[in-house]
């Protein structure tokens, strides 16, 4: 391409097929303990 | 759905429901306006008539159409389950405990929710019993869930540090008997850190919260003693002496803004010249009404901060310092799984809150609001009817979150919020959103900008 550079590509669907299974973190977004912005967890699989 | 925006003379596009990140040139980023889905593969009339058909802006409209073929702009979310994405209330295995082990605070910071540690119910240190059977609790209702977490909050927990070092040895035996690892975080004031606390905490917490906002001036207006007196001179060589103390593991030295320090970039920047590498920063949440409270005539000036603040984070990793702001790490190549972003809080679903009486409510926030009492771990009560508005709160049943661009990055905000401000837990508070999805702009900036 030559006018568009991806940084990253998608990766929403594939992660649907083996996601979900609850053992990461539980994420809070409250100012009081540090919201958590869900995008930056790790996965723990 | 896509989300288009500039920062600085950056053009990125995201596609929201693929999750891709594009730099567009500034011809191509100017067609998105034109354009919607479904694509053809012909250049359309309409972007001839505004951008004439020069062999630029073909190859323009050739690369978007690749990317729409792609599966990587404007694409749809229909791969998503919707049965997997809402359980029932009493399926959902509880997995995080903030443990309330003190309902006393040796400071009186002016914008604390807890109301100056007690949460407005009296002053009480949590007696062993009640936290050993409300580890007993999570355990039992844990289902398959492997990862436990514990955070020992208050209040400042380090008031009752003792009954904290018993209730870790007491889960470290029980771990072994029932094949569950738990992780242990703790939030503090750092005003008892001492060397005895930093060894053990740094032995069992996997996160460590040390409260401080900034500079001195900024953090003695609001962080205070009881006989008034600011707390920066005592907790700063603690904190750093901790720090130092830490080694890899992690830690955030953590700080609330309010409208008197909107200048807040300087204060993530005296914590960086302080050693410190690991920071946060947030916006103070209150009612309207007070002196220090934001309103959204504040917004643009914020906004302004947090482009500052991310312009500052990409020139100095440009030129090798490291540091970490916590609200614009996001991890583009990897990340959590869609299901885990579409629900970023866990009140009263996998996340539960026991107070030193052993009472139980569906997050911390909650606490002392007897609507919301779901239980007690001593009398090993637990009604999850109260829970189903909870846990079926997502970015697919919240309106607001389910038209917005930054849903699977912001993951829906906080239900405690939405309660204090609109008494609706799935109730969008729009100052909360507006900052978050500048916070999500700034945060691929920084991811693409270093890119390059
Ligand atoms: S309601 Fe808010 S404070 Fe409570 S767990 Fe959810 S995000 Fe955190
Ligand atoms: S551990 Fe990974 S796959 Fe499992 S729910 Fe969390 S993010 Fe998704
Ligand atoms: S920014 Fe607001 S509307 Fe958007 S997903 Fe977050 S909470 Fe929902």
């Amino acid at each position: 391409m030559k006018k568009i550079k991806t940084v990253k590509t998608a990766n929403l669907k594939a992660s649907a097929c083996k996601g979900g299974c609850g053992e990461c973190q539980t994420s809070c977004q409250s100012a009081c303990k540090t919201s958590c912005t869900v995008a930056n967890q790790k996965c723990e699989k | 759905m896509i989300h288009a925006y500039k920062h600085g003379q950056q053009h990125i596009v995201l596609d929201v429901n693929s999750g891709a990140v594009h730099i567009f040139d500034p011809l191509s980023y100017d067609m998105l306006a034109y354009l919607e889905a479904p694509l053809s593969e012909e250049y359309p009339a309409l972007l001839e008539e505004k951008f004439g058909k020069s062999q630029d802006a073909l190859d323009s409209y050739a690369d978007i159409y690749e990317l729409y073929q792609r599966g990587e702009l404007f694409s749809e979310d229909d791969y998503i389950d919707l049965q997997k994405a809402m359980p029932k209330a009493e399926d959902v295995p509880i997995k995080a405990l903030c443990l309330n082990i003190a309902h006393d605070c040796n400071l009186r910071c002016g914008y604390c929710f807890a109301s100056t540690g007690d949460f407005g119910c009296g002053r009480k240190l949590m007696p062993f019993e009640v936290g050993k059977a409300a580890f007993d609790f999570l355990v039992a209702h844990s289902g398959k869930r492997r990862n436990l977490e514990v955070d020992f909050f208050g209040g400042e927990p380090l008031m009752n540090f003792g009954t904290v070092k018993m209730l870790v040895a007491y889960a470290r035996e029980l771990e072994k008997k029932v094949d569950k690892k738990f992780r242990f975080t703790l939030t503090t004031n750092a005003m008892l850190l001492n060397d005895e606390v930093t060894e053990f905490l740094n032995k069992e917490m996997h996160n460590v919260v040390l409260s401080l906002d900034g500079r001195k001036e900024v953090n003695d207006f609001m962080r205070q003693r009881v006989d008034g007196t600011g707390c920066f001179d005592t907790i700063m060589p603690k904190i750093r002496r901790f720090v130092e103390q830490r080694g890899d593991k992690d830690y955030y030295v953590r700080g609330t803004f309010t409208k008197n320090n909107l200048d807040f970039a300087s204060d993530v920047r005296f914590m960086v010249d302080q050693g410190f590498e690991q920071i946060s920063i947030e916006p103070v949440v209150c009612g309207a009404g007070w002196e220090y409270s934001i309103g959204e005539e504040d917004l643009p000036r914020i906004k302004d901060e947090y482009d500052r603040l991310a312009d500052q984070i990409i020139a100095d990793r440009r030129a090798g310092k490291f540091y970490n702001f916590f609200h614009f790490m996001i991890d583009l190549q990897q990340g959590p799984c869609v299901y885990k972003r579409i629900k970023g809080c866990g009140a009263g679903g996998e996340y539960i809150a026991v107070t030193p009486e052993g009472d139980i409510y569906p997050c911390h926030q909650f606490v002392g609001n007897e609507a919301f009492k779901l239980g007690n771990v001593m009398e090993q009560t637990l009604d999850r009817s109260l829970c189903e508005d909870f846990v079926s709160a997502n970015v697919f049943t919240k309106e607001e979150c389910s038209q917005c661009w930054a849903k699977y990055y912001c993951s829906g905000g906080c239900c405690a919020n939405n309660y204090a401000f609109g008494q609706n837990i799935k109730k969008t508070y729009r100052l909360s959103c507006e900052l978050e999805k500048k916070r999500v702009e700034c945060a691929i900036a920084i991811q693409t900008a270093l890119s390059e």
